[in-house]
């Protein structure tokens, strides 16, 4: 490989690594406040991205006025799943809210293939992410400088405000001792709500991006990102969200260049992300941010 | 200021709290004491809305029982909780903060300051996470804490559990000194002896029930309290 490929590689891997980041940031921060593993999540993702879809084909709109609508209607799913689904389960044992996400993620695939056919729909692209820069013999599509960018400003909006609001204190305090958190006058179930609203939406967009990168839509595309992006964020240190966004990239980056430098390996490529998935759980199983203080983010 | 009248509460098949009745007058010093599993815990947990209860709980005229938690935190009943549970992933500073979820973001400088006057080492470490604190650093930032909703009833959970005699000591003439001011408290205590001392009326909780009440004067010289809780033979 010339320098230009590499180059071109790691953007290649630097823009696929951004979509796990996003999925993955909602996966850890659904496990840091309720020890949750949200297997619904990669669904979510994909209602998201058919949400978008229809906003554009369907209801005419804009694409970004699509995108927001999406990602608004992914946010309230993912806060109505909570409601349904996990919050009856809140004081039940752990292994019930799993299998019970697990059983949520299987009626979201199955739904949308009753609903709209397992036949792979074409994402429309709009005009703006159809073009790509050639930089010295580096073809940057714009997806691919579109995508990490935006993963940074919507991380960077997080911590902001998970740092320096007093909802993301509350997130923060909650992630360590639900019940104290309550006895300081924090409505509990609100903030809970909001953190599924947050996560959703970022998968949605996570989603969406995704689509722009590989424009076919199909009920069961939410899978594999959403299982990668779960080994992102447990190779970050599930809770933490910086961590997330890391392990994303470290997936999206590895890869890429595995199969780049070993091109024989390309079929194995999917199985990559949960190899580096058991390692870190063998090695170290905190993952890259991750401490072990009992309280995450 | 308090009313407490037939309180049950359940864990599953097991009867924690078999309807017990109390009050807490405003500015008086109130203590349960009792031995471990008595229902100290429970009592106050009903009361801040954490478990589901039967009967009535009177806060200032109205009814809390059934309340959620953090409603009953809003009518103004702070609770330190036992084992202090500080923040401890949040500074010093954010867990006072939290203290102060819903106060009025402009009082909240004066509340800081008023926590500091009486706690200055938690002005010294402000910016540490709460985690590094020592354990009797971690009480008085409970007690901080606790402070920050500007509660017109206190309550406290085992405050000397776990800190070096000095300390405790240290910990109930703070106590002694926020009821001085006006606060109101509800007390709950292992410690008999230290607790009753600075109280103005005690409850014996046994098996749930109440078995015993009088001005903590009494109960201190009481025959059957020194036998159970004071450790007299």
């Amino acid at each position: 490989m010339n320098f230009s490929e590499v180059i071109q590689q790691l953007v290649n891997g630097i823009s696929l690594g951004s979509l796990y980041g996003l999925v993955a940031i909602g996966y850890t921060m659904v496990y840091g406040v309720l020890r949750l593993i949200n297997f619904a999540h990669g669904d979510i993702m994909m209602v998201g991205t058919y949400m978008a879809f229809f906003g554009v084909s369907a209801f005419l709109l804009p694409w970004w006025a699509s995108f927001i609508f999406a990602m608004v209607l992914a946010a309230l799913l993912g806060v109505v799943i909570d409601k349904v689904a996990y919050k009856p389960l809140r004081s039940a044992s752990r292994i019930s809210s799993l299998i019970t996400a697990i059983g949520v993620s299987f009626l979201l695939e199955n739904l949308f293939l009753v609903l709209f056919g397992g036949v792979p729909k074409a994402f429309p692209i709009p005009k703006l992410f159809a073009g790509s820069l050639n930089i010295g013999g580096v073809i940057l599509p714009f997806v691919s400088i579109f995508a990490p960018v935006l993963g940074i400003v919507f991380l960077l909006i997080l911590l902001q405000l998970l740092h320096h609001t007093k909802y993301g204190m509350a997130m923060r305090a909650l992630s360590l001792d639900i019940e104290t958190t309550r006895i300081m006058g924090v409505n509990v179930d609100a903030v809970i709500s909001l953190v599924f609203a947050i996560g959703s939406a970022l998968a949605a967009a996570g989603g969406i991006l995704w689509s722009l990168k590989y424009p076919s839509i199909n009920p069961l595309m939410g899978i594999l990102p959403g299982l990668k992006a779960f080994a992102a964020a447990v190779l970050g240190g599930i809770g933490d969200v910086t961590g997330a966004a890391i392990g994303g990239f470290i997936i999206g980056v590895s890869e890429i260049l595995i199969v780049a430098i070993f091109p024989e390996l390309a079929g194995y490529k999917d199985a990559f992300a949960f190899l580096l998935l058991i390692l870190v759980l063998l090695f170290k199983p905190t993952g890259i941010m991750g401490k072990d203080l009992g309280g995450r983010f | 200021m308090l009313k407490v009248s037939n309180l049950n509460v359940y864990y599953g098949v097991i009867h924690a709290l078999k309807g017990i009745s109390f009050n807490v007058p405003e500015g008086k010093i109130i203590t349960l004491i009792g031995s471990n599993g008595a229902g100290k815990s429970s009592t106050l947990k009903a009361i801040a809305g954490l478990v589901n209860t039967k009967g009535s709980i009177k806060f200032l005229g109205g009814e809390i029982a059934g309340s959620k938690a953090h409603l009953v935190s809003k009518k103004g009943i702070a609770k330190v909780p036992e084992g202090r549970k500080v923040f401890a992933n949040l500074t010093v500073l954010e867990n006072l903060r939290m203290g102060g979820f819903n106060r009025d973001r402009n009082t909240l400088e004066k509340g800081y300051n008023e926590v500091f006057n009486i706690f200055p080492v938690l002005k010294e470490r402000a910016k540490q996470l709460a985690g590094t604190l020592s354990g009797g650093e971690q009480q008085m930032l409970a007690l901080g804490r606790a402070m920050m909703s500007e509660p017109a009833l206190l309550m406290l959970d085992e405050p000397s559990l776990g800190l070096a005699p000095k300390i405790v000591s240290e910990v109930f003439d703070i106590i002694k000194e926020l009821n001085r001011k006006g606060m109101t408290i509800l007390l709950v205590e292992q410690n008999a002896a230290q607790a009753l001392k600075i109280s103005d009326y005690g409850y014996v909780l046994e098996n749930g029930k109440i078995t015993l009440e009088d001005k903590a004067s009494n109960l201190i010289v009481n025959e059957q309290v020194r036998k159970s809780y004071l450790g007299e033979m």
